[in-house]
């Protein structure tokens, strides 16, 4: 028997839905071996990453807590990546929407205002945007690669938290940690049950998810940006504009990205430190593949990736192995994912030797 | 005597299509044997099973009486076969000389290539600069760096895909000479066609293919051209109705002393003004290369660029528009590439209807009507008889003349002002080209104003009022059809203006 | 003087690491492939070398051993991106995030204390020129190698016919394959190349330039290294400048700090990145010069007509 290649006349629904399963199921498996040459038992070990820390409420609420900026910057980073616009700088946005946020929880005038915690929403979100906006201008007008750049400019928003918390930001009162004061409870989202961390950002969150779901499929907006991810020539032909869809796309991201920064910032955190994110935006761009860029496979692969860092919390703190596992886990995930999605396009057929 | 080439039985099916079908032919040493068929009859597929870019599913292939087993294109330079491309399988951002050197064996010494070819190209009268980079070539020259690069090989059996495509008539004397040349050295040659009057003039045998397969075998000098005809299409040709055009007072488009530096492909167009009018059709004719392609994205405002005053939709100067505006102006176009340009390939019809057919209704307060889109994606499904899943197939999965059939569809379904059309027929059968042609014949009857970019005469003399030729970036004056001839438009498709290449001048019946 | 020649040596040092990451990927991206993976690939090699020095093997062995933990991660990205056709850019990021994974995962034993780096050579009377001797005479073999391989992969692109196949691909496989070259054999062979260099390179960082183990530690290098073959606009030579360029810049920064410049550390470590976003804009903006060496089918993904 020989075996040969072929494409797919039509791209295979069943192959759609079957790929991200047989993908999650390849990555255990790859995981259980890894386990067991590491000398732990697979099956205990698999057990305290992916179903310990779904025993319990407290569990739950962490699992949302993290799956929430995962999947609200996936979100934003899908209506890029439509468009073959490659934000992988969301992290630094991230940084940046929380800096311009815990400035005004800081700062503002009326530190109980209830204005002050929407004011945040605001500013993060600008700033993330104002951030993105740099390689958004540069590809529209300077056709600037806008990988490098968006890379370029988290290590540099990286420094710059790191300056600000160590120098004119610190709390002085912080026994020279490099970390903030304290925001005020004005500017925090209060926590659904003070048990938990779960707090009300969430539903921001869950509105854009709602929104990614009008924009792809319902919107003709997101149509254009898909047509100049498909096909350039053709989103030229019909006359939409790709700097348009260069902007979209960054300052979605950006947006997102901001707002996820604010929300950790006035969520778990509630003061600045330089680990403001266990590196959220470079997951997220995981997130929104295995998301396939749309909007409820996104809240699937956010919640995916959530259970992946608190897995590799579980068995750091249980076993003593190390919570850097969870990158391996997302890359081989990741790996998986876009093999699999071959076979939505291409079959293989088997031909007999005497044909 | 034992025969050059000898296929037994070949066939080959890609997913939804069989290319060829059961195909069996003989071609002897020093035969020009033609391979005729229309477009979608399987020849290239042929061609490319012959010469090992693909793989036969089944059938054996004999050459100088030996099976060849296993191969690919290097095995068959090895045993002499060479083809020609009918899209060049040349490197643009390299030399002449290195584009030759990838396919010879040997020594990697290109002072002695370069001296190679120029004596070669010299003693076969197609003259060509080693040292020249392929992106600076124009068409026909790049033919030739085909044609030397296969000679180099001193092959036995030389395959040429759809040769003339890209010459002017004069040109194709030119490399008939050349092949016969050729064959009387007693090298076969394989000569892909579908047009009958050079086969006839060329060829000593003929195959027929049709439908993938093997519908007769003549001496095409001993057949009449119906005959050929007949065993191409199996079926009397449609009859076109052209009734007189009734122009409109004041031209729809209107360029105005249009210049331009050059593209990417390297063609400037230089002071070009002509006219378009509803309720006729201008033509567009000359060798491929010549700026068509860059004309044409200046008027459907793909391309844009610093002058104004130099384009106009109906009075209006559109210079600064781009594409969508000028479609809001009335304007539709069908491009020149199906895939990738006029749809997008893994898209549904139904959405490929929404990429031009977004201003007729599809889309409402900015979201998009999927039945909507779904009923027009029908309609032109049906209108047009495309042969498609419905309207949720992707584009990538039509053949390449339903694709096409399916854009024209949707560009007249919009009920244009003004329609720019590139190669109406490409890749269509001749029935369906037959439909398109009479569609835009109607279309135009209607009071459209309908300009045609093609690079088959025959079907511009078909449907065309007014005739304009372009060579070197630079448009002829008007030419009325009734007026003029082929040989008239071929000496123009090489000279325009002060630059002389070969021709010598002659009287010309310009309108006006 | 001391100054002059610390600043001269530190940049031709700081550089290797990129040249090596950049001249690979040059490679790779001139046969038509985005391999956007360069850091996951650096790290990779950072860490088994560090781990083979550790474990005892002697110094070349650990050199090897990190270019081939680079090697094998550019399989990875290989399979996916020449065998299952996946999105270039989302298979380089995958690369870059697993790689940083492996690195990390590999260094939590490491510990913090460093090894015995890589020796500078000593050249019997040509490194005892005065003036001349330290400043160009006694690097480590690595140093010197870098400088090999820009020679070697100029020649091989431009005066062998390897090279020319190999650029032909990257400006239209179709074409290639239907000449009869393997385009997917020929691509592989690329990935797997930059993937050693990029190897090479992180096994430099760990076991000559900073010979001590620190998680990420090549701190967007390989990010640098992708701007670099823009910045060459795809050629050896510039891609040999431009490193020197960066590696000027990053000690600059060093000294800077060093002298105790009255400007924040975050602010002089920020540099090279920035100069990254100021040299890419002014590359990029003239289009016709970025397209005259640049690899047309650049991640377009290919597959060959059967």
């Amino acid at each position: 028997m020989r075996f040969r290649i072929e494409q797919r006349p039509e791209p295979s629904a069943s192959m759609r839905i079957a790929a991200p399963v047989v993908a999650t199921v390849l990555t255990l498996l790859v995981g259980s071996a890894m386990f067991a040459v590491l000398g732990f038992d697979p099956l205990s070990t698999l057990q305290a990453f992916f179903i310990a820390p779904l025993n319990s409420m407290n569990g739950l609420s962490e699992l949302l807590l993290k799956a929430s900026p995962l999947i609200l910057i996936g979100c934003g980073l899908a209506v890029g990546f439509r468009a073959n616009v490659w934000n992988i700088g969301a992290e630094g946005q991230l940084i940046i929407g929380a800096i311009a946020a815990c400035g005004v929880g800081l700062f503002y005038p009326d530190p109980e205002s209830p204005l002050l915690l929407p004011l945040m929403v605001v500013a993060g979100a600008g700033a993330g945007m104002l951030w993105a906006a740099i390689p958004a201008f540069l590809r529209a007008r300077m056709n600037t690669n806008e990988i490098l750049v968006t890379l370029m400019l988290t290590y540099i928003a990286t420094l710059f938290l790191s300056w600000l918390v160590h120098g004119p930001w610190r709390d002085p009162a912080g026994f020279n940690y490099p970390q903030t004061a304290l925001l005020p409870a004005a500017a925090m989202f209060e926590p659904f049950d003070y048990s938990y961390r779960l707090n009300p950002s969430i539903f921001i969150t869950g509105v854009a998810v709602l929104l990614m779901w009008l924009f792809t499929d319902r919107s003709f907006l997101g149509y254009k940006m898909s047509v100049g991810g498909a096909a350039p020539l053709a989103a030229r032909y019909a006359g939409f504009r790709e700097s348009a869809a260069v902007w979209t796309g960054l300052l979605a991201g950006g947006a997102a990205a901001g707002i996820a920064g604010m929300a950790e910032l006035s969520g778990p955190l509630g003061q600045l430190s330089p680990q403001i994110s266990p590196g959220y935006g470079f997951a997220a761009i995981i997130v929104a593949f295995i998301g396939r860029l749309n909007a409820f496979g996104i809240v699937l692969g956010g919640l995916l990736m959530s259970l992946l860092f608190l897995g590799g919390e579980t068995v750091q703190m249980t076993l003593g192995l190390s919570s850097s596992l969870t990158r391996i886990f997302q890359g081989i995930l990741l790996f998986f994912l876009l093999a699999a999605d071959f076979f939505i396009f291409y079959r293989i057929r088997l031909i007999p030797e005497h044909a | 005597m034992i025969p050059r080439l000898e296929l037994r039985n070949i066939s080959k099916r890609y997913p939804g299509v069989v290319a060829n079908d059961d195909i069996s032919m003989t071609i002897l040493p020093g035969e020009i044997h033609a391979v005729l068929g229309e477009n979608g009859a399987g020849k290239s597929t042929l061609m490319k099973i012959i010469y090992g870019a693909a793989q036969a599913d089944s059938g054996e292939i004999l050459c100088d009486g030996k099976l060849i087993e296993a191969h690919n294109p290097a095995t068959s330079r090895a045993l002499g076969i060479e083809m020609v491309y009918q899209h060049f399988a040349l490197f643009e951002s390299v030399t002449v000389v290195e584009n030759i050197a990838l396919a010879v064996s040997g020594a990697f010494d290109l002072n002695a290539l370069a001296a190679q070819i120029t004596e070669l190209s010299q003693r076969y009268g197609m003259p060509i600069d080693p040292w020249r980079r392929v992106h600076d070539l124009s068409v026909g020259e790049r033919q030739r760096v085909e044609i030397v690069r296969c000679l180099l090989q001193s092959p036995k059996l030389l395959i040429l895909d759809e040769p003339t495509s890209v010459l002017t008539p004069q040109a194709v004397t030119k490399l008939f000479e050349t092949l016969r040349h050729l064959a009387s050295e007693g090298c076969s040659i394989l000569y892909i066609s579908h047009k009958l009057d050079e086969v006839q003039e060329l060829c000593d045998s003929a195959t027929v293919l049709r439908n993938g397969k093997v519908t007769g075998t003549a001496r095409p000098k001993e057949t009449t051209a119906i005959e050929l005809a007949r065993m191409m299409v199996g079926s009397k040709l449609p009859e076109m109705h052209v009734t007189p055009s009734v122009r409109s007072e004041k031209p729809v488009l209107t360029v105005r002393s249009l210049s331009a530096p050059a593209g990417k492909s390297g063609i400037a167009l230089s002071d070009i003004s002509f006219g378009v009018h509803g309720g006729e059709i201008v033509g567009l004719a000359g060798v491929s290369g010549n700026g068509q392609a860059e004309l044409i994205s200046l008027l459907s405002g793909e391309r844009l660029h610093r002058d104004t005053g130099t384009i106009e939709i109906d009075g209006k100067a559109v210079d600064r528009l781009d594409a969508a505006a000028r479609r809001k102006l009335g304007l539709t176009f069908v491009p020149e590439e199906r895939l990738g340009r006029g749809a997008v390939p893994p898209h549904s019809l139904s959405q490929n209807a929404v990429l031009t057919g977004h201003k007729a209704g599809l889309v409402r307060r900015g979201l998009v009507d999927r039945g909507k889109a779904n009923g027009f994606a029908n309609a032109v499904i049906e209108k047009f008889k495309v042969k498609a899943n419905g309207p949720q197939a992707a584009a990538q999965s039509l053949s390449g003349g339903n694709l096409q059939k399916y854009i024209v569809g949707r560009e007249i379904t919009l009920q244009p002002k003004l329609l720019l059309v590139s190669q109406p027929t490409w890749g269509v059968d001749v029935g369906a080209a037959a439909f398109i042609r009479q569609t835009l014949v109607d279309l135009s009857r209607a009071g459209a104003a309908v300009l045609v970019v093609s690079e088959e005469l025959d079907e511009l003399f078909e449907i065309c009022d007014r005739l304009l030729v372009i060579c070197q970036g630079r448009v002829s004056p008007p030419l009325m059809r009734t007026q003029t001839n082929r040989e008239e438009v071929g000496l123009l498709m090489t000279r325009i203006g002060g630059n002389n290449e070969t021709g010598r001048s002659g009287p010309v019946a310009l309108q006006n | 003087m001391d100054l002059f020649l610390a600043i001269f040596t530190g940049t031709i040092i700081a550089a290797t690491p990129l040249i090596f990451a950049a001249l690979g990927e040059l490679v790779v991206e001139k046969s038509g492939v985005l391999n956007l993976g360069i850091e996951g690939m650096m790290l990779m090699g950072a860490a088994f070398a560090f781990w083979a020095v550790i474990a005892g093997l002697p110094m070349p062995v650990a050199i090897v051993i990190g270019a081939l933990a680079g090697a094998a991660a550019s399989l990875l990205f290989g399979v996916l991106a020449l065998t299952f056709l996946t999105n270039q850019y989302a298979a380089g990021l995958a690369l870059a995030i697993f790689g940083s994974g492996v690195s990390a995962f590999l260094g939590r034993n490491f510990g913090s204390s460093p090894i015995d780096a890589l020796k500078p050579v000593h050249i019997p009377l040509l490194s005892d020129i005065p003036v001349l001797g330290p400043m160009l005479f006694r690097f480590d073999p690595l140093v010197y190698l870098a400088l090999v391989m820009f020679a070697v992969i100029s020649w091989f692109l431009y005066r062998t016919k390897g090279g020319l196949i190999l650029r032909t691909i990257g400006e239209s496989p179709e074409t290639a394959h239907a000449i009869g070259y393997p385009v997917i054999k020929i691509r592989y062979m690329a990935v797997l190349f930059g993937g050693l260099m990029a190897g090479l390179a992180g096994a430099y960082l760990s076991v000559a330039y900073t010979p001590l183990w620190v998680e990420n530690m090549t701190a967007g290098k390989g990010w640098i290294a992708l701007a670099l073959v823009v910045f060459a606009t795809w050629r050896p030579l510039r891609v040999l400048l431009g490193a020197w360029l960066f590696g000027g810049m990053t000690i600059l920064q060093l000294q800077g700090q060093a002298l105790g410049l009255a400007v924040p550390s975050e602010l002089l470590s920020a540099l090279p990145y920035l100069a990254t976003i100021v040299v890419l804009v002014i590359i990029s903006r003239n289009r016709q010069i970025l397209a005259l060496h640049f690899p047309a089918s650049l991640a377009k993904p290919f597959r060959p007509a059967s």
